[in-house]
């Protein structure tokens, strides 16, 4: 409980140790140990990503033959999924605000709202790729198709894991109510959520509106 | 049903992976064996298997590193035999299909099985004890970490008996390692025994980073922490930074063999020298997440051997960072010869060059608090004057080899060889068994045999110069590495003292064995009672050995560096203080089942059991869901309880 109240506290211009995160006051509470760690998973998964977008900038031109992608992007589609993911990160959001405030009911209502933005999106994007596949424009056709398919489907992989995580953290705060161990997780969760908006910006900004005409 | 595995997989034909095979399952059969037969089991499961105290984790890490160090050496020993009687009309008794398998696992198991380990276990010890807390930020995690990078050791080991392993090197650079050019499953028992430990180093990083940036003493400032723990934060920075782009390589160097893309692929636009890039974008980083826990340790071990405070702990700091830094930027110095152009290696070449400042910043501070220090030669100190030494002349080839026309000469020879041998064994195996000897008094609560230490280090110092000067001047008459033929007679008498060094450093690790066993017979006289047998100066020392699983009944306020050092010099305060309960986390087997899981995932990829992966990927998901789904990981011990274990001190 200690942890909750020292973060109602701003902490913005105390001068104490503790603020300044300096280690004069000893050990970090749980809340901001658990945030900082995953911020830095956050960081090492942002790397990741940052492997497969270079591979894609040294692939994207190499299509060996096969279809560009002007010829294969239907950017209607990849701008409705966009704005569904986008809108997921706003519903999030509101969700973990309500949950940090102690509403369930509000926030069970958003993160419905997150899931089903989630699932469209991640329905779009698979519709997209079927679509592809179909055309004869598969991963393996070309290094510029494999790198596409890498850095998209990693990105859809992360949002179906997230999928995944947000309904055992639902439940989790049905099991155990909104308690501080809890809303830790719903914290990290929203972090990571936000994480992948960050990252889908990039792909839609180098992948299709640079690739997509 | 059961994929690409069927009993050719077992090499029947070749006699000498199999005996070696078979006494390597004799003599875990036998340790099985002894473990049920003296009752074992729930003492090891309780005390080990699913332990989450980082003490306990550390020692693991430590005992998986050296035992991997055994097989590693075989393999070296192995190769050194085979170059010394191979010349001329001879071909020696390894095959180039064996001989090939043979220098890509010493590679491999030496960097990612037996270095990492060394270091991540001695950090895992120290750490969290020389920051005066309680353990780290993620328990549980940690025992993740651990267990998912004996997994990647187990499947290395496994491709011994079951099929074979990469033919490819260490690098593994395609298009040799895609399917056209290596279709069976060595190179996938690589990526896969790779990729599964890389997850548990990356938690590692996370892991330690947070425990350092969050988790410190009361007052223990950036500033006050010890060199170690600074090494250890700018190694896992760069193990956050830099194994997620190793972790994406090899993903799509997978995706290459098991999906048919053209990542890096001869045919529809694949790119090798992209694999190149982003290997040594993680390659080179990773040398720096090696050798700078050993600068760490040798920090700690002068210092503490000379009596006096470390020179210039600020440039330290400021030079460990440094490092830290530059190493992000010189990674093309490994392949010059890609035809960047020579704006490109200038940059790099000169790039490269400077990284030796920071580091010769870092040899003058050692050399400094060595000056006028009282010098109390012990085994840890041994070991640091002689990798000083030995790091600064292989440094200095280093520099060499930064010079990119100097690097189109000796590129891929026996030079090159001989430097990274100079400075991981100079550097990374001195720090490691610096370490060990060090922190063993801490972790077991009593001393290593000093007799024996002394021969190790000798052996060790000299087997390393006769086996590996040979190789700079046999690099400079044009042998290149990996032969598994000599074709050059006039090389022989070189090759020949090369082999000796070797078998001396077989010495060496004898005399180690040695000193295990002679320290663990006679360690009632090797007591360490105070807690501190080296007249330390950092709070490790401070606790008892071996340290409760709590570290501090109460934790240490800090007003310095060298806290310790600082309490004892105002006089250790003999009140007795007030304790209080303790929160410690509890005992988890989610690590050790996990990593079951992931094993034998591994292992079905490998042979390509679909159904099997699958369902152990599952297996996997869900224990981690279960021990996601636990609220309360701590378990409580009483003040009273904390009071009369400090009292039985």
């Amino acid at each position: 409980m200690t942890i909750a109240t020292t973060l109602d506290r701003p902490l913005i211009g105390v001068p104490t140790e503790l603020a300044r995160g300096r280690g004069g006051g000893g050990p970090a509470p749980k809340r901001i140990v658990v945030a900082y760690g995953f911020w830095i998973f956050i960081l090492s998964d942002m790397i990741m990503f940052s492997a497969l977008f270079a591979a894609y900038a040294v692939l994207s031109g190499n299509t060996a033959g096969g279809p560009t992608g002007a010829e294969l992007f239907n950017l209607r589609n990849v701008f409705i999924e966009t704005m569904c993911l986008l809108l997921s990160s706003y519903t999030c959001g509101i969700g973990a605000l309500s949950a940090e405030r102690g509403e369930p009911a509000r926030f069970l209502i958003f993160a419905v709202f997150t899931f089903v933005l989630g699932a469209a999106f991640l329905f779009i994007e698979g519709t997209e790729f079927a679509r592809m596949v179909q055309m004869g424009a598969g991963p393996s056709r070309s290094a510029f198709l494999s790198s596409f398919f890498t850095l998209v489907g990693t990105h859809g992989v992360h949002v179906a894991s997230g999928l995944v995580a947000l309904v055992y953290l639902v439940a989790q705060a049905r099991a155990y109510g909104l308690q501080p161990a809890v809303l830790r997780r719903l914290l990290c969760w929203s972090l990571f959520w936000h994480a992948l908006d960050i990252v889908w910006v990039g792909v839609f900004t180098l992948v299709y509106l640079m690739g997509g005409h | 049903m059961l994929g690409r595995l069927t009993w050719d997989a077992i090499p029947f034909n070749e006699p000498l992976p199999l005996l070696s095979g078979a006494v390597v399952g004799l003599v875990i059969l036998a340790i099985l064996v002894t473990v049920t037969v003296k009752g074992w089991w729930p003492y090891l499961w309780r005390e080990w298997l699913t332990s989450v105290d980082h003490k306990r984790i550390g020692v693991m890490y430590v005992a998986l590193g050296l035992v991997m160090l055994l097989r590693g050496f075989s393999d070296a020993i192995m190769m050194r035999t085979q170059q010394a009687i191979a010349i001329g009309s001879a071909q020696g008794y390894l095959p180039p299909e064996h001989y090939d398998q043979v220098f890509s696992a010493h590679g491999v198991i030496m960097i990612f099985f037996v270095a990492m380990p060394l270091v991540i276990g001695l950090m895992n010890f120290a750490v969290p004890l020389q920051l005066g807390v309680r353990d780290v930020a993620f328990p549980v995690l940690n025992s993740v970490s651990l267990w998912l990078t004996a997994t990647g050791a187990l499947l290395v080991n496994l491709s011994l008996v079951i099929g074979n392993f990469a033919r490819t090197s260490w690098w593994n650079y395609p298009p040799l390692s895609e399917l056209a050019f290596s279709p069976d499953v060595g190179v996938d028992y690589y990526l896969w025994s790779v990729q599964i430990s890389g997850i548990g180093t990356l938690l590692t990083g996370i892991n330690f980073v947070t425990t350092i940036l969050k988790l410190r003493a009361p007052g223990m400032t950036y500033f006050r922490m010890p060199v170690f723990c600074w090494t250890a934060l700018a190694t896992n920075l760069l193990i956050v930074a830099a194994f997620p782009v190793l972790t994406a390589t090899f993903m799509m160097l997978l995706l290459d063999r098991y999906l048919g893309m053209h990542f890096f692929t001869n045919d529809a636009g694949g790119n090798q020298m992209m694999y190149v890039n982003l290997f040594w974008a993680w390659g080179h980083p990773e040398v720096y997440i090696l050798v700078l826990p050993a600068f760490g340790i040798f920090s700690e071990v002068v210092a503490t051997f000379s009596g006096k405070g470390l020179f210039s702990y600020r440039s330290m700091v400021w030079a460990t960072l440094g490092i830290c830094i530059l190493s992000f930027m010189v990674w093309l110095h490994h392949f010059f010869t890609m035809g960047a152009g020579a704006n490109v290696n200038a940059f790099f070449g000169i790039m490269s060059s400077i990284i030796a400042v920071p580091t010769g910043v870092k040899v003058f501070n050692w050399l400094f608090t060595m000056f006028r220090g009282r010098i109390v030669f012990r085994t840890p100190m041994l070991f640091a004057v002689g990798f000083i030494v030995t790091f600064v002349t292989g440094g200095l080839t280093g520099v060499l080899l930064a010079v990119p026309p100097v690097d189109f000469v000796v590129h891929n020879s026996a030079f090159l060889v001989a430097h990274f041998h100079h400075v991981i064994i100079g550097g990374v195996v001195f720090g490691a068994l610096a370490g060990i000897n060090y922190w063993f008094p801490k972790a077991f609560g009593f001393t290593l045999d000093e007799r024996f230490g002394h021969a190790s280090f000798w052996c060790w110092l000299i087997g390393f110069y006769l086996a590996f000067m040979p190789l700079y001047q046999l690099g400079l008459m044009g042998m290149t590495r990996r032969l598994q033929h000599i074709p050059d007679p006039s090389w022989r008498p070189l090759l020949l003292v090369a082999e000796v060094g070797a078998i001396v450093i077989f010495c060496g690790i004898l005399c180690q064995v040695a000193q295990l066993y002679v320290s663990i017979r006679t360690r009632e006289q090797r007591r360490d009672l105070t807690g501190d047998p080296w007249n330390g100066r950092t709070l490790e020392w401070s606790t008892s050995s071996p340290p409760p699983a709590y570290n501090f009944a109460v934790l240490p306020k800090v007003e310095t560096i060298d806290a310790f050092w600082q309490m004892k010099r105002k006089g250790l305060a003999p009140v007795k203080p007030a304790y209080e309960a303790i929160e410690m986390p509890r005992n988890s087997p989610a690590g050790f089942i996990t990593a079951f899981f992931a094993t034998v995932m591994g292992f079905s990829l490998i042979w390509q059991i679909w159904w099997l992966a699958i369902l152990n990927f599952l297996a996997a998901a869900i224990v981690v869901l279960i021990a996601g789904w636990s609220i309360e990981r701590e378990e409580e011990i009483s003040a009273a309880e904390v009071a009369q274990m400090e009292q039985a001190r």
